[in-house]
């Protein structure tokens, strides 16, 4: 005879309910406690280095979305394309990294952060000098594994959750 | 005072005054058990940004749900739409009419207090059936319809399992039930403490019965139309009527306001938060059930082990007619768990073909 139809099966479940009560919860305080992510993450904004950029355009042709706009031209006097105007629409972009992968001289990057919501899609295209690295826009690991090294690991578990730090 | 009637409207006046007062803090604190005992169980930690511990979460849920806009739908039914939430919620203030907060202190001491919480508590199910009928709308008349076949099947267990303890206290007045038990009954009673208590929170729709207003397939059930001011006095009454059943399990099987040390009200205020947690804890355990389970289990499983309860008692009250003895307790402890082995042995859905 199993007692779990008979009753035994509800007190069971009930216990389980009670040591969660009695246990601490598990779920992180957003705002006020973070978990770091993943140090290859693939953050939803494109990192671009000016010094490094050649003009080649390489990222624009891979982008499967066609997000990204490159225009140059060309300086005669040292023989090499010089970029004019260097735009992403992220509002198109999928996060897939392919330009990241295929710029053949590492100018480009994802992005290591992920709260960009806009309130307009306008605000979404970004363009040269707001495409540049910068504390508030760090560049993540992805495929590149000298950048990861210097991230911090990913947690999983905050140590700790407190109700409210004021 | 010479334009004073007396003493009794004095009496009429504070009590009603204290009760309300009563009822509309309560379910403030409820609410606010509830969600953080759920979210605990759940492994959250829940509301906790409004005031030290989201003590305010209720009150700016209050405030929030009063500032709404009140939408009627075109074809619905006015007088009767604009009626329902009133209907509902009168009732549910008048079961604590008769419940004793410490010996004697009560609105009305009926000599009929059991039966009053009986009759009158059915009275909101009217309520929830107008707001089904008068909303015009699919979902809410199901969700109604729902709760009056809840409402009516569970009704029977209920009652049967209330007879039994009248018999063992011999008085169908709340304060009288509540001075006779110097044992609990939830000892003397405990199968009829676990119909009681499955029966109540189906009646008053909480979790594992909830299915009248379910969220997957009624949308919310009959309060589907409700908007602002009239959804609030709704889910007051969910509120107020767990109250309700908390405060009248704490009367007739934990001995009301009894207790040592602190003084008698804060005891059943104590026993009441008791209860109203054991609620929330088998609202975060158990699944939804179906409507047939619901009504199989009214039927075929309370029902009939509520009966037999009774007539256990009715021997057991014809044997010792001067109060039950203590080691009564072993041997209803032992009829409850057999009792409960079989009906769970003998208890089929559809012939047996369908999985309970």
């Amino acid at each position: 005879m199993k007692f779990e139809r008979f009753g035994l099966g509800l007190l069971k479940g009930m216990t389980v309910t009670l040591t969660n009560f009695f246990r601490h919860p598990t779920v992180d305080q957003f705002p006020e406690q973070r978990l770091n992510i993943s140090r290859r993450t693939r953050g939803n904004e494109l990192i671009w280095s000016r010094e490094r950029c050649t003009g080649c355009g390489t990222c624009a042709k891979t982008c499967p979305q066609g997000a990204i706009e490159i225009t140059t031209s060309t300086n005669t006097v040292e023989n090499k394309y010089e970029v004019e105007r260097y735009q992403v629409d992220t509002g198109y972009c999928i996060q897939c990294g392919l330009c990241v992968e295929a710029c053949p001289y590492d100018a480009l990057f994802m992005g290591y952060a992920f709260e960009r919501a806009q309130y307009r899609r306008g605000d979404l295209v970004q363009s040269d000098d707001a495409l540049l690295e910068s504390p508030q826009r760090p560049a993540s690991g992805y495929y590149h594994p000298d950048i990861a090294a210097k991230l911090p690991r990913q947690t999983l578990l905050v140590d700790r959750i407190v109700e409210k730090k004021e | 005072m010479t334009w004073w009637p007396g003493n009794y409207w004095w009496h009429w006046l504070f009590f009603t005054v204290v009760l309300i007062g009563f009822v509309l803090v309560m379910v403030l604190m409820v609410i606010y058990v509830e969600r953080r005992a759920l979210g605990r169980m759940q492994s959250r930690l829940g509301p906790n940004r409004t005031g030290p511990f989201g003590l305010f979460q209720p009150v700016a849920d209050a405030v929030k749900i009063l500032l709404k806009e009140n939408i009627v739908p075109d074809k619905a039914d006015k007088l009767v739409h604009w009626l329902a939430p009133v209907i509902a919620f009168a009732p549910v203030v008048l079961i604590f009419a008769v419940i004793p907060f410490q010996n004697g202190a009560l609105l009305a001491d009926l000599n009929i207090g059991i039966l009053f919480i009986i009759a009158v508590s059915s009275v909101t199910t009217i309520g929830v059936f107008m707001a089904g009928w008068g909303s015009s709308n699919k979902y809410s008349l199901l969700g109604a319809m729902r709760n009056v076949a809840a409402v009516v099947s569970y009704e029977m267990p209920l009652a049967l399992s209330v007879v039994a303890t009248v018999l063992v206290a011999g008085t169908m007045s709340l304060n009288g039930i509540v001075a006779q038990q110097t044992i609990p009954n939830i000892l003397l009673q405990p199968l009829g403490f676990l119909i009681f208590f499955a029966a109540g929170c189906a009646e008053i729709n909480r979790s594992p019965f909830d299915l009248m207003e379910a969220d997957q397939e009624l949308v919310a059930g009959f309060h589907t139309e409700y908007s602002g001011m009239k959804f609030a006095m709704f889910y007051l009454v969910e509120y107020a009527e767990a109250v309700a059943i908390a405060a009248i399990i704490t009367t007739l099987f934990l001995s009301g306001w009894k207790g040592p040390g602190l003084p008698p009200w804060l005891w059943f205020i104590i026993k009441i938060f008791v209860v109203f947690f054991l609620m929330v804890w088998t609202r975060a355990t158990f699944p939804r059930v179906r409507i047939d389970q619901l009504m199989a289990f009214a039927w075929k499983f309370l029902f009939p082990l509520a009966l037999i309860n009774l007539f256990i008692t009715a021997g057991q009250v014809l044997i010792w007619p001067d109060g039950l003895p203590w080691y009564v307790i072993f041997i209803n402890f032992a009829i409850a768990g057999v009792l409960i082995l079989f009906g769970s042995k003998l208890f089929k859905l559809g012939w047996g073909r369908s999985e309970v």
